[in-house]
């Protein structure tokens, strides 16, 4: 389909503790308007169109290699498809 | 010491490990046709054309699941060591909080595994070996995640009663046939309605609802244990709800005649899975002491927010619409935790957990989340329980109630916009009348008559003499419960226990 849907929000729930702070520091500035809420224990991530999360930036943050693997172990929930998940990135979106 | 510059190459990207490791490692048979290798994946009448298009979006592989699922146990048992060690139940926020998880408990990880049953015999029965290797996968999830649910929640079995006899209250007691009934539905279906049924409606429309509040809850209230377990568990119901959107497109792309059949399906599932955990929406509004958030809450984000404005969206590019009865759904909002929780006050004689009237930090909770229907509740049911127990009594209902024929919940449920108003819905089959708590549950019935006539309503088996016998100790003896599993929790053991173990009151013998 080439027609473009109207863009809506997709998002992410991770636990918050000390080892997701670099992935959610990088997702916090790979990501332009994300909406980020506070429960106990977790954090949601919310955005309009699609989010994105970078090997390279949690790595940077993180000081050592991380795979794109790995974000299973930070993940609590999400809304969206996974369109993309490869070794250097994680792309979260509605398809259609 | 040296650095390399570069980080050492893999031999093979993800998309192709995970295409050698599980597509490639496939291979046609020569001996033997397709159907008599496969021979559950026709009379469903869903058309396939190409198996090698379902993928798996996690693109995991045996050595990488192995991996991360072992690295997720070793963080959990990390923490039930510490908070053993720790005596952790004394953190709680109340005694009367364990009630939550009596009913998780009960509820909730024998049918993980019954999950992972189902989900063994997909990763056999499946045509494609993408499909099947996912479902391998969440077979082994499901066995996993039941495990550490009985294994965490064992150790508060030690200090709190209605946790010891959950295998056979399953089986037995009568809010238990709610969730043994929904699975046990979903199991005695086909594979691609099992698919619709947990992979997606279950797990991708409604689990958030189940989990992630609750979890946040169980961290907002000391129960560290549970909220490990809980999100651990979580993080592989993310590759669930992968696997159950994955079915479904690909079901939806394989044929166009395959659409009615899974718009019914999940028409169906829908509300099948949302009368089952209105159960959580009872427990999250009035059994947990600290709350993170009300059920109508929950419910608009989770639900309305994520999957109507969201899911629903994309999925109508196939001719999906939202599910039949979605609209009643939205408008219980308001008041399915007060019907739901007032059935559970009214019968917890007869059951493994106890109940008690909200309190008044409780009341002013439900009177902010709540504004316009907490007060008609409590005027009409609460401000009289509260009569009674000022006069030295306690409301139990000495009757049997009368259970929908497909949800098996007690008819507590009201007609649309008259929330006091109880909705009873009948169909005759074969000169039997059924009943059903709304027009939902009717549907579901009439569609397939010859499966829920075959229904073991609790409240039925206990009038034809399969429980016990006729008396309330008959059948509490026969269900295996014992004093203090369930009832009031002011005076109970637990809640006498709890202020024992902190000093308040001296415990009475």
């Amino acid at each position: 389909m080439s027609v473009a849907a109207e863009p809506r929000p997709v998002g992410v729930d991770l636990q918050e503790n000390e080892e997701n702070r670099a992935l959610v520091e990088a997702i916090e500035a790979d990501n332009d308007d994300l909406n980020i809420r506070h429960m106990p224990g977790m954090i949601r991530l919310t955005k309009t169109g699609q989010l994105v999360i970078n090997q390279a930036s949690v790595e940077a943050r993180l000081g050592r290699p991380w795979e794109t693997h790995e974000f299973q172990l930070a993940i609590i929930s999400y809304f969206g498809e996974f369109v993309e998940w490869d070794d250097d990135q994680i792309v979260i979106a509605w398809k259609h | 010491m040296t650095v390399p510059a570069q980080k050492p190459v893999r031999k093979l990207s993800m998309k192709q490990r995970y295409s050698a490791l599980t597509h490639d490692l496939d291979w046609t048979p020569t001996y033997v046709t397709e159907e008599e290798i496969f021979p559950y994946t026709t009379f469903e009448g869903i058309k396939v054309h190409d198996w090698s298009k379902w993928e798996d979006p996690f693109r995991l592989t045996v050595e990488a699941y192995n991996k991360y699922q072992s690295e997720k146990d070793r963080r959990l048992y990390a923490v039930l060591d510490g908070f053993a060690q720790s005596q952790g139940q004394l953190g709680l926020t109340d005694a009367s909080y364990m009630n939550a998880m009596k009913i998780f408990l009960q509820g909730i990880p024998i049918h993980e595994y019954d999950a992972h049953r189902n989900f063994s015999y997909l990763a056999r029965y499946a045509n494609g070996p993408g499909a099947r290797f996912a479902a391998l996968c969440q077979s082994m999830d499901e066995l996993r995640h039941a495990q550490t649910e009985i294994h965490t929640l064992s150790h508060y079995n030690k200090y709190f009663d209605g946790m010891h006899d959950w295998h056979k209250w399953s089986d037995r007691v009568w809010y238990l046939s709610v969730p043994k009934s929904f699975f046990e539905d979903a199991m005695t279906a086909g594979p691609f309605e099992w698919l619709i049924a947990i992979g997606f409606s279950f797990e991708y429309l409604l689990t958030n609802l189940l989990f992630v509040p609750f979890m946040s809850g169980a961290a907002f209230n000391g129960d560290l244990p549970t909220m490990t377990f809980g999100f651990s568990a979580q993080s592989d119901e993310s590759r669930h709800m992968t696997l159950g959107l994955e079915a479904i497109k690909f079901m939806l792309e394989q044929d166009e005649d395959n659409l009615p059949i899974v718009q019914a399906w999940l028409d169906k599932w829908f509300w099948r899975g949302y009368r089952l955990i209105s159960l959580v929406a009872g427990m999250m509004d009035y059994m947990l002491p600290k709350r993170v958030m009300s059920w109508k809450e929950a419910f608009e984000l989770y639900f309305e927010e994520q999957m109507l404005n969201g899911l629903f969206k994309d999925l109508a590019y196939y001719g999906i619409t939202p599910p039949r009865h979605v609209q009643w759904a939205i408008d219980e909002k308001e008041i399915l935790s007060h019907q739901v929780y007032w059935v559970l006050y009214q019968y917890s004689h007869a059951a493994a957990f106890t109940t008690t009237i909200p309190n008044e930090a409780d009341q002013a909770w439900l009177q902010e989340a709540y504004p316009e229907t907490w007060p008609v509740f409590k005027e009409a049911v609460w401000d009289k329980a509260q009569r009674v127990q000022d006069a030295g009594g306690r409301y139990f209902n000495p009757g049997l109630p009368q259970l929908c024929t497909v949800c098996q919940i007690p008819m507590g449920f009201t007609e649309p916009g008259d929330p006091l108003t109880q909705c009873q819905r009948q169909s005759v089959y074969e000169g039997e009348r059924y009943d059903f708590c709304s027009d939902g549950c009717q549907w579901i019935f009439d569609r397939e008559p010859t499966k829920y006539r075959q229904s073991w309503l609790p409240v039925h088996q206990i009038f034809q003499g399969n429980c016990g016998g006729p008396t309330l100790p008959d059948v509490a003896a026969w269900y295996g419960l014992q004093p203090g599993d369930g009832g009031e929790y002011l005076g109970s053991p637990d809640h006498q226990n709890w202020l024992a173990w902190h000093g308040q009151a001296p415990k009475e013998d």
